[in-house]
């Protein structure tokens, strides 16, 4: 296998274009549907193992709202979730009440950046905002770019970009990758997330083209989806993200984080997901470092799950805190 | 593990399913099962027992009877007495109980998948959603055939009682594939399951009271190998078996000339050809399905690996690493990937074969999943640095253990995939539609998956070429298994044509000799003098000399066995062509209509109407032939999946035809015309009696544009001739119309490449008879059915359809 530079780990540095790694990917639809529909038997999650990975999952949520009606108010009340997204008591029932529980990220437009800043302040949990244009991306250049800079200014640590679908869809991937590079220089040292858009590809073998490429740019997470797609993240799309992760991590040592992001909002998804991203590219990425889920309401069925396990009768909405 | 330690390392927790309806059900039976027979359990006095034990710990499950000679007799006599009704129930009730069963399945599938689990090993993965709802759908499908068999079968009826005997990978599976269609047909059930894995098929006897089905319509005998020879020697119509191909053979020779219908399932050693322009990871995930699905206790495993050489080293190394990542464990846990080894002498049998490959050059390497400490287990492992002569890489190891090769062009794959005495299924990865559909007729198996594998379907055949054995099951070709044609069970004895005594020689001085017409032999599209340069006598029904004909030997039969092999690109000719030439034929006889009827009536005695007869019927099944050529398209089925199977028909490949006495020319041209048809290169032996109608028509298939070795003729004695072809590795198939003790000996000897033969068992064919000689009944005896899954489906829309 041809390899660029092999470091153990560490921030993608990207591996420059090489057109020759494209070439070899194809993608059957109906395999990745099998593998998908039956790792579920093949990896039930139960007892302890479940609890942990409900938490799991909870600390890499990037708990996220993207609306035309977001106040300064309503993402307070979200970054405060973000800070303390599980009862104390339900954490206490599993002896993890000073686990130190948050959530992955609190993902916002730009303009919430500047007040989830002021109410995280030095919390461990970082501001990622989305930009170049987000939902569509057909900002022009200049000012996608210069989103971006400003949000890492008013204090996002992560930038999750949206490519140029139509470079995916007539295949034109050295301007894919011209895009993403320009954006990671923009990003300067804020972790930056490629949103692909996968819903709008017309096939897995682009989803799996399109994630190789925004890796040789340099990106240190692939994206799904905005959330905003027809379809947004599914397990059949991320299984063919995260084959390209472990192949790019073959090629170049590098380990790109991965994504899924909309339309997971059960505890049951979300282990599902975990379970995925563990026996594809491994124990490693069951980590914030390396996987976030893009979600506004899975944190709510976690929090009713968890509580199911830690005192037994199932829970309601209610009895949560609301974020 | 705490919920601490578990965050930290992420592990899995063990997810056993409940066993407590199973346990319950044991302590109902105190642990301890008889036969059922004619509706009743039955525990003989004296009878042998034995123990079935869970091999993921190997405690013991249940105490089982071993049928013996009597019980085996009582069970066959009270199915022979149920059958007689069971079949005037016609389609409609048997489909009420067949709909029935179904049902029960589907409503006890909870513990009959953890029975299964814990009897066989497997794990409830596997058997929750594979066998058991394949199982449903089987009893489904089948009430299906039921209910439409008077009008999709109109002139056919059930054989009678069917004897079976099952293997331990699939016990239930297996038990659904011979009792649904042998039921749907009308025909009464005696079953032997596997003495490792008996429990699932006690329990559908349970099934079958609670579904009311009458006494004696299936019989269910537990017991070891003695128990299930009983069964397939008892007074039975049908035997149909599944497991080795060793003990295949045996039952084909022991059931040699019986008239009992043959259907069995064997062995395979199938390839699983990844090229190139195939999804790697998808190909990777696949062979954990092929391979590593029941242990790879699977008759149609993708045990051979032929992977293109460019993507090889990346292709293994990625393999490597998905093999690591397997997890082996107890059958009832829900978060494993492999469960155990049915038995320690099957895990024996698998050490020693790899110990004998790894002694023969092989590389074996193992991945180091953790094994549960207890039970039966053995690791998934992948077999390099072979060649073909490596016993891993030829022969079945019926466990977890893939066995890797690399090729270099398509024709390559190919020829390495048909390199094997197996021919069961086969497995190809490539995105190139155009490739993957070339590749796939190519290959000599019944089965074929694209770009997936064990794919399984009630109404898709299943079943092999070669030593795999031969029958379908599944679909239409499996009903057809279990009935036969009403005209048969009407046959009357068949009987040479007397022989003149004394053949009347011509005379010194009896004048000038006319010009001698030489018959010699049609070998290779060249006329051949016989091998021994031996000629014999061909005498008129009244004993005067006609002509001599070549005394053919083993070695013309080698001689054109071998031209026939080489003409087999035959089967790869369009339809079209072989439909043309075949009414060229006709065209030609007719021409010469007036010599054949004078021949005939010259040697037979036959009046000129009866000759003239013959002729124009040769006439018109040669057009029947051609007529059937091109419309024996065979079917695309739509199994529960995005995709189609095409079940395709082809050519069995090399036929032996030996031709009866009576009808010289007419059963000569029928059985060469669709076998001509189908696509087949033939040997034909002429009638012994009049063979002088074969030798003159050489001359019409050489002036008809049919390429050379498409036909052959050997001239000689029926017996001794059909011998060296029944024994002949080249002959894939094998007609015989001939003595009944001849019928035996054919059968008993095809038995060493497992041919396919279609023998009069000493009964008469009558070649007139426009229902024995049916355009669609002959060219399914002269074809095979290949079923071809193409799953399919490229677009990002959510698995939308259009």
């Amino acid at each position: 296998m041809t390899s660029v530079n092999k470091p153990d780990t560490g921030v993608n540095k990207g591996a420059g274009f090489h057109a020759d790694w494209l070439d070899g990917i194809r993608v059957n639809k109906s395999a990745v549907e099998r593998r998908t529909a039956t790792l579920g038997g093949r990896r039930a999650v139960k007892k302890d193992a479940q609890i942990a990975f409900m938490l799991k999952a909870i600390s890499c949520i990037d708990l996220t709202t993207l609306a035309g009606d977001d106040t300064p108010g309503r993402v307070r009340r979200l970054c405060q979730k973000a800070m303390s997204p599980v009862r104390r008591d339900i954490l206490d029932a599993f002896d993890m009440g000073d686990m130190g529980l948050t959530t992955g990220a609190v993902c916002v437009y730009h303009a919430m950046v500047e007040g989830a800043a002021k109410v995280l302040g030095n919390s461990s949990v970082p501001i990622a905002a989305v930009s170049t244009g987000f939902p569509a991306g057909l900002a022009p250049m200049e000012t996608k770019l210069e989103e971006i800079r400003r949000s890492v200014e008013a204090g996002a640590r992560e930038i999750d970009i949206v490519v140029t679908r139509a470079n995916v869809l007539t295949g034109n991937w050295e301007a894919l990758y011209a895009e993403v590079k320009a954006f990671k220089e923009a990003c300067g040292p804020a972790l930056m997330k490629t949103i692909l858009a996968t819903g709008e590809h017309g096939n897995l073998t682009q989803v799996a083209k399109a994630s190789m490429v925004a890796m040789m740019a340099g990106s240190d997470f692939i994206k799904t989806s905005t959330g905003m797609e027809g379809v947004n993240a599914t397990l059949p799309v991320s299984l063919v993200m995260l084959r390209q992760i472990r192949d790019y991590q073959d090629r170049t040592g590098f380990k790109v984080g991965y994504k899924p992001a909309g339309g997971i909002k059960t505890a049951k998804d979300a282990v599902a997901y975990l379970a995925l991203v563990k026996e594809e590219v491994g124990r490693d990425w069951l980590d914030p470092k390396l996987f976030r889920f893009g979600a506004s309401s899975l944190l709510g069925d976690l929090e009713r799950q968890l509580e199911y396990h830690a005192f037994g009768g199932y829970s309601a909405g209610y009895r949560h805190p609301m974020g | 593990m705490s919920v601490k330690e578990s965050f930290e390392s992420m592990d899995y927790a063990p997810a056993a399913e409940s066993r407590k309806n199973v346990d319950e059900w044991l302590k109902a039976n105190s642990a301890s099962f008889g036969l059922f027979i004619d509706g009743e359990w039955v525990k003989p006095k004296g009878a042998k027992t034995f123990a079935t034990y869970s091999p993921a710990t190997g405690e013991k499950l249940a105490t089982l009877t071993a049928a013996g000679q009597d019980e085996v007799d009582t069970a066959v006599a009270a199915a022979r007495n149920a059958q007689g009704r069971w079949a005037l129930l016609g389609g409609h009730g048997r489909a009420r109980y067949l709909y029935a069963l179904a049902r029960l399945v589907q409503k006890h599938s909870r513990i009959l998948a953890v029975l299964e689990s814990l009897d066989n090993g497997k794990p409830i993965r596997e058997s929750r959603d594979i066998d058991i709802p394949l199982v449903a759908r089987h009893f489904y499908h089948h009430a299906g055939w039921a209910q439409l068999m008077d009008e999709e079968f109109p002139h056919h009826e059930a054989l009678g009682v069917a004897g079976q005997v099952i293997p331990w990978n699939f016990p239930l599976l297996m038990l659904a594939w011979k009792v649904a269609p042998a039921l749907a047909a009308g025909n009464t059930v005696v079953m032997k399951p596997a003495e490792f894995t008996s429990l699932t098929a006690l329990k559908f006897a349970e099934l079958c009271v609670e579904a009311g089905l009458p006494k004696g319509v299936v019989n269910i005998v537990t017991g070891e190998g003695d128990t299930g020879a009983m069964v397939v020697k008892a007074d039975v119509d049908k035997v149909a078996f599944t497991g080795s191909t060793e003990v295949g053979k045996i039952i084909r020779r022991a059931t040699a000339g019986s008239g009992k219908k043959l259907t069995l399932e064997l062995g395979g050693k199938s390839p699983y050809i990844v090229f190139e322009d195939a999804d790697i990871d998808g190909a990777i995930e696949g062979l954990v399905d092929a391979i590593w699905f029941n242990q790879g206790q699977v008759c149609c495993a993708g045990s051979r690996l032929l992977v293109q050489e460019g993507i090889a080293d990346r292709f293994l190394e990625k393999l490597k690493r998905r093999m690591s990542m397997l997890r082996v464990g107890h059958s009832l846990d829900k978060c494993i990937d492999i469960g155990a080894v049915v038995d320690k002498e099957q895990k024996d049998r698998i050490e020693g074969l790899i110990k004998q490959g790894e002694s023969e050059g092989a590389v074996i390497w193992q991945a180091d999943c953790k094994l549960p400490t207890e039970g039966v287990f053995y690791p998934p492992t992948l077999v390099t640095g072979v060649g073909t002569d490596n016993i891993l890489f030829k022969e079945e190891v019926f466990g977890p253990v893939l066995t890797a090769i690399t090729f270099r062009t398509q024709a390559e794959a190919v020829g390495l995939a048909n390199n094997t005495r197996y021919g069961l299924a086969a497995t190809i990865w490539s995105e190139s539609i155009s490739r993957a559909l070339e590749v796939a007729p190519a290959i000599k198996a019944g089965v074929v998956w694209i770009n997936g594998t064990n794919m399984f379907d009630a109404a898709v055949g299943f079943g092999g070429y070669r030593e795999s054995g031969f029958g379908r099951e599944g679909g239409r070709e499996g009903m057809l298994a279990y009935m036969r044609p009403k005209y048969e069970a009407a046959l009357k004895d068949w009987a040479p044509l007397a022989k003149a005594e004394n053949v009347a020689m011509p005379k010194a001085g009896s004048g000038m000799p006319g010009l001698d017409r030489t018959a010699k032999m049609y070998i290779g599209g060249k006329q051949a003098r016989p091998d021994g340069g031996d000629s014999t006598p061909v005498a008129d029904k009244k004993g005067n000399l006609k002509g001599l004909v070549g005394a053919g030997n083993y070695k013309d039969i080698r001689n054109a066995v071998e031209a026939a092999n080489k003409a087999a690109g035959w089967a790869g000719t369009a339809t079209h062509l072989r439909a043309q030439i075949l009414y060229y034929i006709a065209e030609n006889l007719s021409y010469r209509a007036d010599e054949f009827t004078e021949r005939l009536m010259d040697l037979t005695g036959a009046t000129e109407k009866a000759a003239m007869v013959e002729v124009d019927l040769s006439v018109k099944r040669l057009f029947s032939a051609a007529a059937m050529a091109d419309k024996h398209d065979g079917a695309v089925h739509s199994p529960p999946l995005r995709g189609v199977a095409l079940a395709m028909n082809e050519a069995v490949g090399t036929l032996g035809i030996v031709c009866p006495d009576e009808a010289p020319l007419l059963a000569f041209v029928t059985l060469m015309a669709y076998a001509v048809a189908g696509g087949n290169t033939s040997v034909i032996i002429p009638s012994e009696r009049y063979p002088l109608l074969a030798t003159d028509f050489y001359q019409i298939l050489e002036t008809s544009d049919l390429p050379g070795g498409v036909v052959n003729i050997v001239t000689g004695g029926r017996d001794e001739m059909a011998m060296p072809m029944a024994r002949h590795y080249g002959v894939d198939g094998l007609w015989y119309f001939g003595s009944r003790e001849g019928a035996k000996a054919i059968e008993e000897a095809a038995a060493d490449n497992m041919k396919r033969v279609w023998v009069n068992y000493g009964k008469a064919y009558d070649f007139t008879s426009p229902v024995q000689m049916s355009a669609r009944s002959l060219i399914e005896r002269a074809s095979e059915v290949k079923n071809i899954w193409v799953p399919y489906g490229d677009a990002n829309e959510g698995g939308k359809s259009y």
